[in-house]
């Protein structure tokens, strides 16, 4: 990265020191006082609070505070449920006078979808919480969730025993962001991964600080989406993309300069060939003076930009950018046609470092819900059809090709670079672990009422910057665990060389039986 | 510049509580009265919305269930007393096809005439059966593709009805012969027969008032004489085999009329084109295991002009064990006209399964040139697609004290929410007129050529 003395021509000369987050993994509990549980442990009057079921639960879920009768509400989502019978420290069974009752909770019927199961987002919030991996005992399905098709049928062949032993420490999860060797800076990031654009004003203030100090501590990016970023977002200016995209709200030669890396944002998975929207409630004062726009109306980003049909158009982009900021990495975001493939070597030819591909059943703030289902394919297609397509050009490895658009988990991330990307970018899994339930109401109204993808200021008080940044710590943390022992099991030294290893694959609905090929 | 095609529409509202997705139980006899509750505290206000709508009840109702699911007040009641649950009523709505997230989409679409948009990614399966198992394309900006990219008002989305000579024939004085009559309608959707289960005193006016408003055409049963001589042009009889006749003076004053198939067809399009010539004539074909093969025989044929294929309800082959989607044979249809040539010629109607306006577009890409849709419709006036429509069984959508206004104003809203998604899916694509949509398959991607392209290749042949 480069330091202030250092810096190239054309870089904002009104920089300021940049700060240092540490990586240390702390316990972030749910902010909320009922976490959700899949279990619920009843206690009956038949109790004489002797205190065996203390004793005998290895997960601390019941409790009782000094000094009071009876015992606390137990911490229910710490329960395993009725498999713990196995562990000899069933508090069912061991209760002398049979007052204890454990029941998969209603309730967990209720949260979550095909995509994001309840599991997922539970075991989410746990990794966000602790840093670790869900103990086994809890028994979630995180791997993948029951869409029925795509990563959530594909798996990892792990062989029985890894072919070469390696230790954490030897496992290498860092990508380059510049492959292009063309003098400009060359970046890379400890986690094959970066955090998706969302702009001031479609989330808070809290959130996308606590999303750029993550990155900082795992020395990857954040991205600002369109629309500007605060003063506030200054000390983490080394880990900042923004982007240009069509309503060009919030993009000033100063932006430009302040980055590393600046995204055309060309379209988004959620509403391909649709536009960005921000809607009027969410146009606070703060937000219109960045947008410099008017308060309270609702804001469009139209598709498309008027000043690039061809490949020769998005050249001058480039262009312009790279002349703005002579330091700068460019991204290309585009969604997932047909012809993405075309639309992937033709963003490189005009410049482009990274071509990030963003699938069908990818995130957002605000979507027509025709466009989220039906609009564009998703990514598991796009990713491999683009590598290959890349390969057979031979300018494979002068581009970094990132997918978004459904990567939930760090199996996800596996499955996709496993696909042909170099790395991922992600969104949705970062609002999880900061407690969205995935209701989908992040665009009525006053936003979010969790209080995440909200300028409410009511609302956005429910979350602190250092809890935020803790939990995407920690949920990191727990995915680079992960990813390493996905590697580890796989015998590969980094990230890298995961890339492409389709042979590492297989379909559940396939017969699996072609001859492998590397 | 001519006017645009534009559906004059205004909120209206539901008559009867809604039924939403999730709702929260209340343990009432443990809640310590805390003064700071959270129901104060609902971003909805949902809370006091329901003490209210309880006071207001004047007769036993269904309850208030209009809950967003956020899980806040869950999360946070002290005692932890609130449990969310999925509303039992919301599960119950429609049947296996209509599922109830269609219906929920549906009025709320009546209600507000706005394009449905929600945060947070798509929530469901990665593809499923039937229009499920396909995507429409777009056009990326860095390379557009077929009609390039360009500003939603310049997107048409009318279509023509009627035969369309390939070429020009001269008369004998060298002047072009007179053209078949074509009818031009403003968007590719025509509001079909009601079911008789459904039939309802005053539906029909609704219908045809909703036809008027929005420009668009109805077929009703032929014994139906409009309050609005007006709107005649707004409906296409619908003469059945043992429909009564449609006096000549009336039948005149419309534009487009439909009969059912038979094999004495051609003697009977040539009596009605004796009484008016101008009138474009519907032949209705039922999608039975013949249905397919009669559409393809009926194309052949020189005085046919529209061909109209019918689905069941859910889109299925009629009278099938093991039905074909409405989609697939829509695409059979399609190919075999275009390799027989003649596909430009005829113009060929789909109905059956039509429930969400992306399946318009996608019906129009499998081959279709407009559809038709009437349960859509129904749901808009609140139907729960329950099934039990019978004399004596009460209503739970109470449509038979349904308001003329209302219901109009409904259905209006909601053909007015699905032109406007037509157009987002079509500008998406890149495609600048709805009769070029028909059967670009180019603009549509199926699920079984996308995992045969992507896993096929590298997993082998699925199971």
């Amino acid at each position: 990265m480069n330091t202030l003395n250092s810096l190239p021509e054309n870089t904002l000369k009104t920089r300021v020191p940049q700060e240092e987050v540490k990586r240390v993994i702390k316990p972030a509990p749910s902010r909320y006082r009922n976490e959700i549980a899949k279990y619920i442990v009843h206690r009956s009057p038949a109790c004489k609070r002797c205190g065996k079921c203390m004793e005998v639960c290895a997960y601390g879920v019941h409790a009782h505070k000094p000094g009071f009768k009876y015992f606390s509400e137990p911490h229910h989502y710490l329960c395993i449920g009725p498999s713990c019978e196995k562990s000899g420290r069933y508090c069912v069974a061991q209760c002398p006078n049979g007052a204890l009752q454990i029941k998969e909770n209603p309730m967990y019927r209720a949260l979550g979808d095909f995509r994001w199961t309840a599991d997922l987002i539970l075991a989410t919030w746990k990794m966000a919480e602790t840093g670790a991996v869900p103990a086994a005992a809890y028994d979630y399905d995180y791997e993948c969730g029951k869409s029925g098709g795509g990563f959530d049928k594909l798996r990892f062949k792990f062989p029985k025993t890894p072919p070469v032993k390696l230790t954490e420490d030897e496992i290498d999860t860092s990508i380059s962001l510049n492959k292009r060797k063309d003098g400009r800076p060359e970046i890379k990031i400890d986690v094959p991964w970066y955090g998706g654009g969302m702009s001031f004003g479609s989330v808070s203030n809290v959130t996308q600080l606590s999303k750029a100090r993550a990155t900082v501590a795992f020395n990857s990016f954040t991205c600002t989406g369109e629309g500007g970023f605060m003063e506030r977002m200054r000390p983490y200016d080394d880990h900042v993309i923004t982007q240009v995209a069509t309503g060009l709200f919030g993009v000033r030669e100063e932006t430009i300069q302040r980055v590393p890396i600046v995204e055309f944002k060309y379209a988004q998975g959620a509403k391909p060939g649709l536009g960005g929207h921000l809607l009027g409630d969410k146009n606070t004062p703060a937000v219109a003076r960045m947008r410099e726009a008017v308060l309270g109306i609702s804001l469009f980003s139209p598709f498309p930009f008027h000043s690039v049909y061809s490949i020769e158009d998005h050249m001058k982009h480039i262009d312009w950018i790279k002349h703005v900021n002579r330091r700068a990495l460019i991204s290309t975001k585009v969604s997932t046609p047909t012809d993405v493939d075309m639309v992937a070597v033709g963003s490189y030819s005009a410049g482009t470092h990274i071509v990030h591909i963003d699938g069908g059943y990818g995130g957002t703030g605000a979507a027509p819900d025709i466009a989220k289902k039906n609009i564009a394919m998703p990514i598991e297609y796009a990713i491999g059809k683009v590598h290959n397509f890349l390969a057979a050009e031979g300018v494979r490895d002068k581009v970094t090709l990132i997918a978004s658009g459904g990567i939930r988990s760090a199996h996800d991330i596996a499955k996709a670079i496993a696909l042909g990307a170099d790395g991922v970018v992600i969104g949705t899994a970062e609002m999880v672990a900061l407690g969205c339930v995935r209701c989908s109401r992040c665009e009525s109204g006053r936003g979010c009422p969790r209080g995440i993808a909200t300028t409410d200021v009511e609302l956005a008080a429910k979350m602190d910057l250092d809890w935020g940044t803790q939990r995407l710590i920690n949920l990191y943390s727990a995915w680079r665990k992960t990813l390493v022992g996905i590697l580890q099991r796989l015998g590969l030294r980094s990230v890298a060389e995961l890339r492409g290893r389709t042979d590492l694959l297989m379909h559940l609905d396939y017969t699996n039986d072609l001859p492998a090929k590397k | 510049m001519p006017d645009k095609y534009h559906i004059k529409t205004q909120p209206v509202p539901p008559r009867r509580p809604r039924i939403g997705k999730h709702g929260v139980v209340d343990w009432r006899e443990d809640c310590a009265r805390c003064h700071n509750c959270v129901k104060k505290a609902c971003v909805y206000d949902r809370y006091k919305q329901e003490a209210e709508y309880i006071r207001n009840l004047s007769e036993v109702e269904a309850l208030f269930f209009d809950c967003m699911g956020c899980f806040s007040c869950v999360q946070d009641c002290t005692k932890g007393l609130l449990c969310m649950s999925i509303n039992p009523e919301y599960e119950k709505l429609g049947n296996r096809y209509w599922k109830p997230d269609i219906i929920k989409t549906t009025w709320l679409q009546a209600e507000t005439a706005k394009i449905p948009v929600s945060g947070a990614g798509y929530r469901g399966p990665f593809s499923g059966l039937g229009f499920d198992s396909m995507w429409t394309d777009m056009s990326e900006i860095v390379r557009p593709t077929r009609d390039g990219i360009h500003g939603r008002e310049y997107i048409s989305t009318s279509v023509d009805i009627g035969r369309k000579p390939s070429y020009l024939s001269l008369n004998e004085s060298k002047s072009i012969a007179s053209l078949p009559p074509l009818v031009s309608i403003p968007m590719p959707l025509i509001i079909d027969l009601t079911s008789p289960a459904h039939t309802l005193p005053k539906l029909d006016a609704v219908i045809e008032q909703t036809a008027a408003d929005t420009g668009l055409i109805a077929v009703m049963d032929s014994s139906y004489r409009p309050a609005n001589e007006a709107h005649l042009k707004n409906i296409a009889f619908y003469l059945g085999p043992d429909s009564p006749a449609v006096p000549d003076a009336i039948l005149k004053k419309t534009r487009l009329v439909e009969i059912a198939d038979s094999p004495a067809v051609a003697e009977r399009i040539k009596e009605i084109k004796k009484v008016h010539p101008e009138i474009v004539i519907a032949i209705r074909v039922e999608l039975t295991a013949a249905g397919i093969g009669r559409a393809i025989e009926l194309a052949g044929l020189a005085d046919v002009e529209v061909i109209h294929v019918v689905a069941d309800a859910n889109g299925d082959e009629l009278s099938a064990q093991k039905p074909r989607f409405v989609k697939d044979m829509l695409r059979q249809i399609h190919t075999t006209l275009i390799e027989k040539g003649t596909r430009d010629e005829i113009t060929l109607i789909a109905g059956g399964g039509i429930a969400l306006p992306e399946h318009m577009a996608k019906a129009i890409i499998c081959g279709a040139d407009l559809i038709t849709i009437n349960l859509p419709l129904l749901i808009a006036l609140e139907c729960h697609l329950c099934a039990s429509c019978q004399p004596g069984t009460p209503c739970p959508a109470k449509l038979e004290k349904i308001d003329h206004a209302f219901a109009v104003g409904r259905m209006t809203n909601l053909i007015a929410a699905w032109h406007d998604q037509l157009i987002e899916l079509m500008g998406a694509m890149g495609m600048r007129e709805a009769r070029r949509l028909r059967g670009d398959v180019g603009r549509a991607m199926f699920f079984e050529n996308l995992e045969e392209e992507t896993f096929g290749k590298l997993f082998g042949a699925k199971k």
